[in-house]
């Protein structure tokens, strides 16, 4: 085990770095697997479901975005199923920060926050200085919460510092909005770099740690989530500070969403199970959560015809 | 029986009949079995093998309906080649006799007969309407979308293949479930549908009780119309009760009759008025 409070009082990276204990690939897996066949039925599905809308982060990322579409969204987030209360809102709206003021406008009195990807999302490869000042324009026009991207080129090619200094640069420019630090791990290639980017952006500052812009294929992945949960886990037991994660990209139905809460709660235990600490990044996902809940109200099997469109 | 030789002296090979879903043959999800008469497994499907069935038939859908009506005669066509084909499996399955051999030669026929529909239909059905007004008035029918079919036990093959083939002529995707007590051969006809071109997930049979199918089949959301040819009075009850929640069509007709009206029973009118002269 790498000893961090000595590791940062040195300002050491690269012992930091090199004391980040390797992860067992096939253990990984072989948990992420049969932690996904747990069965949860009928009220423990049902205050899943609940947990899995509260915990998730509504997001539409295409160029194509418009005004409208972030109106339609946002309407959805705040009041997911028209005409019941009971379904709760979601916890953001995540959209790029051309659309903030849409999303801001929209989600006035309501509980949902604005979360904003920047950093030149999704692929990082641009100047420090303007991915700073992305981060700082979005949190101006008021983004609760900003999603970055790590440079994956500087990462895999050995400069952790570049990474390192970027995050915590990014950190303070977002001032009180919280960072949530994309690590794209389809492009990390291993576990152990996983556990690495992971370890880096928790001891730069991110406030959550999040799997993937949903940009690139594979998107979230249950094993990889487990390894980002156990070093959340390991982090925290070292330093102390609570670090939140978000799975993102590749979410769509119920059943993966709760594969998902599993796995969290037998990593990081019901402390995490909120979503100041939680968040499910999804776009199509939320439609299937409806129909699983009124599947379990009324007995019968759900169609999309029955449900907003999004 | 273990050990059983065939004609030639070889071991014989027992086969495995299985559930055909998104155009795959597949065991039961429940990992259940159960012998209608004693001498073969089945796979008994559940619930949940029937939400994957819609399902696949859901995502079939629009695809099949958006083919020509030509190509889906082309491929009913088919059907009835392949069915033609394996006329001596099928005329064992019912029993061998005289007529086993006249119900294969109906089910072919029907397939032909349907399959001659598909490109005529809209010309006999459709219409254009005299109105009052500066518009083109005209009538298309268009596929009501997931059908169900609950197959009658007699005639196991005929009486199946008229009900499954006016339903894929009008470019719905089917669910079918087997006649518990005879289901061998519509899971048979399954191998017949998958070799004739249809997309996956246009055709889906289905064998097990049908008390645990039934309700969740007549009460699925995205189920458009359910055919009960297969079903006791007191089970059609039960089916108009579960289906009124999303208008379905139950649709009863006698097992035998085929009628180009029997492909409209599966079908939606539409009626679009085009301005013209403005």
């Amino acid at each position: 085990m790498w000893d961090m409070a000595t590791a940062l009082s040195l300002s050491h990276l690269g012992s930091l770095m090199r004391g980040v204990r390797s992860v067992d690939e096939v253990g990984a897996d072989e948990r992420a697997a049969s932690l996904a066949k747990r069965s949860i039925k009928k009220s423990s599905k049902l205050w899943a479901l609940d947990l899995a809308i509260r915990c998730m982060d509504l997001t539409t990322l295409e160029g194509s975005d418009t005004p409208g579409k972030v109106a339609a969204l946002c309407a959805k987030g705040i009041r997911p199923k028209p005409g019941d209360a009971s379904i709760p809102s979601v916890a953001a709206i995540c959209i790029y920060p051309a659309r903030i003021a849409d999303a801001k406008a929209h989600l006035r009195g309501s509980s949902v926050r604005v979360a904003s990807v920047a950093t030149a999302f999704p692929s990082g490869q641009s100047f420090t200085s303007i991915k700073i000042a992305e981060a700082k324009e979005a949190v101006e026009a008021g983004a609760d919460e900003v999603d970055m991207v790590i440079d994956r080129g500087a990462f895999l090619s050995g400069d952790h510092e570049k990474v390192y200094d970027e995050i915590v640069a990014v950190k303070e420019a977002c001032g009180p909005a919280d960072l949530k630090v994309i690590l794209e791990t389809g492009e990390l290639g291993t576990y152990d770099s996983v556990r690495r980017a992971s370890i880096l952006a928790m001891a730069a500052g991110a406030d959550f740690i999040k799997t993937s812009t949903g940009k690139v294929q594979p998107a979230a992945t249950l094993p990889v989530s487990l390894v980002m949960m156990e070093a959340i886990r390991d982090f925290v037991r070292e330093t102390g500070r609570p670090v939140g994660f978000k799975p993102a990209g590749g979410i769509r139905t119920s059943k993966q969403a709760i594969a998902y809460l599993v796995v969290l709660y037998e990593t990081l235990g019901a402390d995490w199970m909120t979503p100041e600490r939680f968040r499910l990044g999804a776009s199509t996902l939320l439609n299937d959560v409806l129909m699983q809940i009124e599947k379990e109200r009324t007995g019968a099997y759900q169609s999309g015809d029955y449900f907003t469109i999004d | 029986m273990p050990g059983a030789k065939n004609g030639n002296g070889r071991v014989q090979i027992r086969k495995t009949y299985k559930l055909y879903i998104a155009g795959e043959f597949v065991r039961s999800e429940s990992g259940r079995a159960y012998r209608f008469d004693g001498s073969v497994n089945v796979p008994r499907g559940s619930r949940k093998d029937l939400r994957d069935a819609v399902r696949a038939a859901r995502g079939a859908v629009s695809g099949w309906a958006a083919r020509t009506a030509m190509n889906r005669g082309q491929i009913l066509y088919r059907a009835a080649e392949m069915l033609d084909g394996r006329r001596a499996q099928f005329v064992e399955l019912l029993g061998s006799g005289r007529g086993a051999h006249k119900e294969v030669d109906e089910a072919v026929e029907a397939l032909v007969w349907y399959a001659g529909w598909t490109d005529k239909l809209a010309q006999v059905i459709g219409a254009t309407n005299p109105v009052a007004g500066p518009y083109f008035n005209f009538t298309i029918p268009e596929p009501t979308g997931v059908v169900g079919v609950v197959a009658p036990g007699k005639p196991a093959l005929a009486g199946l293949v008229r009900r499954v083939a006016p339903a894929l002529c009008a470019g719905n995707a089917v669910v079918v479930l087997a006649p518990e007590a005879t289901p061998l051969p519509a899971l048979t006809l399954a191998e017949v549908l998958a070799t004739s071109d249809l997309p996956a997930g246009v055709a889906n049979v289905l064998s097990g009780y049908r008390k645990e199918l039934l309700p969740w089949l007549a009460s699925h959301m995205d189920v458009n119309a359910i055919d009960v040819a297969g079903c006791t009075p007191a089970e059609v009850i039960d089916i108009e009760k579960a289906a009124a929640d999303n208008v379905k069509r139950v649709v009863k007709l006698a097992p035998n009759e085929m009628s180009p009206y029997l492909i409209t029973a599966f079908m939606e009118m539409k009626t679009v008025w085009h301005p013209v002269g403005v």
